[in-house]
């Protein structure tokens, strides 16, 4: 599997990945505030996004139609839109894509749901390797005290409630969290996980994001030379609070 | 006056035979439980696919048996959805494919394991080769489609339709008085003619179910034939099913 660098794009991905509740999509956010800042070509992808998909995807959720297989279908679905009409094309024209959750995040949750491994890489087998993907390691308790401070309810999929883990949504979404956790451990040296301890306050992380992005990316190739604007990012105003991609209605 | 009897001819009851998944598989299914049958008929739009399984309905249930219906874009999940997309042909190859696969998972879980299950006959009207085939014609990676596809549990009995091009386009613009854009494979752009679209993606797709047949075996029927002719061949073919041949 080859990064977007060894296929001679000219763009670069960087991909954040990490359970909910261990900071990721904060960190994203204020890596394209400074891009954006510095004035290079950015793009921002979400998870689970796609304007086409989604109404499929939320009708599955909300009537819970979902099986572990076409949980994985639907979103492998998702991702190849967004793959297709804009990360390619974007990626193309020399853009630093960055996603809030790549293919590891199927990788982890689906396995976990019970789907074969080999079946769910071969699925995403048409996808490149981030040039850079950062994993956002947090104490399993930090993760989860996160969401569930802020949020009490949790959805039915969200909570991994369909595998039957346990009658208590809470319960539930402990034991499918450790186990995501253990699944996203296994892969991090295979696809070289730039590993951060998501333990660290928000600015600290921050600083060491935007450092290692500038050793591994060579962002002055990325200045923006035109006046054009930036595309709109999927989904278009992001929040600066994490938001969940399972919990979207 | 003679008395007309009911005919009181004994009802056969398929034995179970060994079933198996093309490749991994749906999670946590037991195989040895899916006691009915799985007959999937493939063919273009005229080849007289629909005719025939109405048929095959109406025989098999006069003979005792309970059946279930699938087809493409059938599924509760994704149906309206896809057809959204298609009408504005926006989605990437990959993307089509993937939310097909999803239409086939739903229907796969929801209804053909479960009527698999409790016995029933199962007819599918078209099955993966044909979403298989459509892709394959688009360039798309045949060891990726198997894998995508090894979802899918091994018909007990598959029939191929097989008509010329020429033959369909009658048969579709007397049936329609036009030709359906994706079944002239007209997103590829073979040719900004309609007919000659038609007639190129029509051959390209019985080169891909040949290359198809040579790996998942299934059965070629001249689809050039009579109603009956064609569903004399289906029925002794399914009667053997059946009988647990």
């Amino acid at each position: 599997m080859k990064t977007f660098a060894e296929l001679n794009f000219p763009g670069r991905l960087i991909a954040v990945e990490g359970l909910d509740g261990s900071g990721k999509s904060t960190q994203i956010y204020l890596l394209k505030r400074w891009l954006e800042a510095e004035g290079a070509r950015v793009y921002f992808s979400e998870w689970n996004s796609s304007e086409i998909v989604k109404s499929a995807t939320s009708k599955g959720k909300k009537r819970e139609l979902l099986t572990p297989t076409t949980f994985s279908l639907i979103h492998a679905t998702d991702f190849a839109d967004r793959y297709e009409r804009h990360l390619l094309p974007l990626l193309r024209a020399g853009y630093i894509v960055l996603c809030d959750r790549y293919i590891f995040t199927a990788y982890a949750r689906d396995v976990v749901r019970g789907c074969p491994p080999a079946w769910v890489r071969g699925l995403y087998n048409f996808a490149a390797r981030p040039d850079l993907t950062f994993f956002f390691k947090a104490d399993l308790e930090v993760s989860l005290n996160r969401i569930l401070d802020g949020r009490p309810k949790l959805k039915f999929f969200e909570a991994g409630m369909d595998m039957r883990l346990s009658a208590d949504p809470y319960e539930s979404f402990r034991i499918f969290q450790g186990r995501v956790l253990e699944q996203y451990l296994a892969m991090s040296t295979e696809f070289n996980f730039f590993v951060m301890d998501a333990n660290q306050r928000v600015e600290a992380q921050q600083g060491i994001v935007r450092q290692i992005v500038s050793q591994r990316i060579d962002l002055a190739r990325f200045k923006r030379k035109s006046f054009l604007p930036l595309p709109p990012s999927t989904p278009p105003d992001k929040k600066l609070v994490e938001g969940d991609d399972e919990n979207e209605a | 006056m003679k008395k007309k009897s009911y005919s009181q001819n004994q009802i056969v009851i398929p034995p179970a035979t060994q079933r198996r998944f093309y490749g991994h598989g749906i999670p946590g299914v037991e195989l040895d439980e899916l006691v009915g049958k799985l007959i999937a008929v493939e063919g273009a739009d005229g080849s007289g696919r629909s005719t025939q399984i109405a048929r095959l309905v109406e025989w098999l249930e006069t003979s005792g048996h309970a059946t279930v219906q699938v087809g493409l874009k059938r599924s509760t999940l994704v149906s309206e959805e896809l057809e959204r997309a298609q009408e504005g042909n926006i989605l990437s190859r990959t993307t089509l494919s993937l939310f097909y696969a999803t239409d086939f998972a739903d229907q796969l879980e929801n209804i053909i394991l479960p009527a698999l299950k409790a016995g029933f006959i199962v007819l599918a009207d078209r099955y993966i080769y044909t979403l298989m085939a459509r892709d394959m014609v688009r360039g798309m990676d045949e060891g990726w489609l198997k894998n995508v596809y090894g979802i899918a549990p091994v018909p007990d009995a598959v029939f191929y339709l097989s008509i010329e091009a020429e033959e369909l386009v009658q048969r579709n613009l007397s049936k329609n008085a036009t030709l359906d854009y994706w079944e002239s494979g007209m997103d590829i752009g073979l040719s900004r003619d309609v007919f000659d679209s038609f007639v190129e993606y029509q051959t390209k797709m019985q080169s891909a179910f040949r290359k198809l047949q040579k790996s998942y075996g299934f059965t070629i029927v001249d689809g050039n034939r009579s109603v009956d002719d064609i569903n004399q061949e289906l029925r002794k073919k399914i009667s053997g099913v059946l009988a647990g041949k």
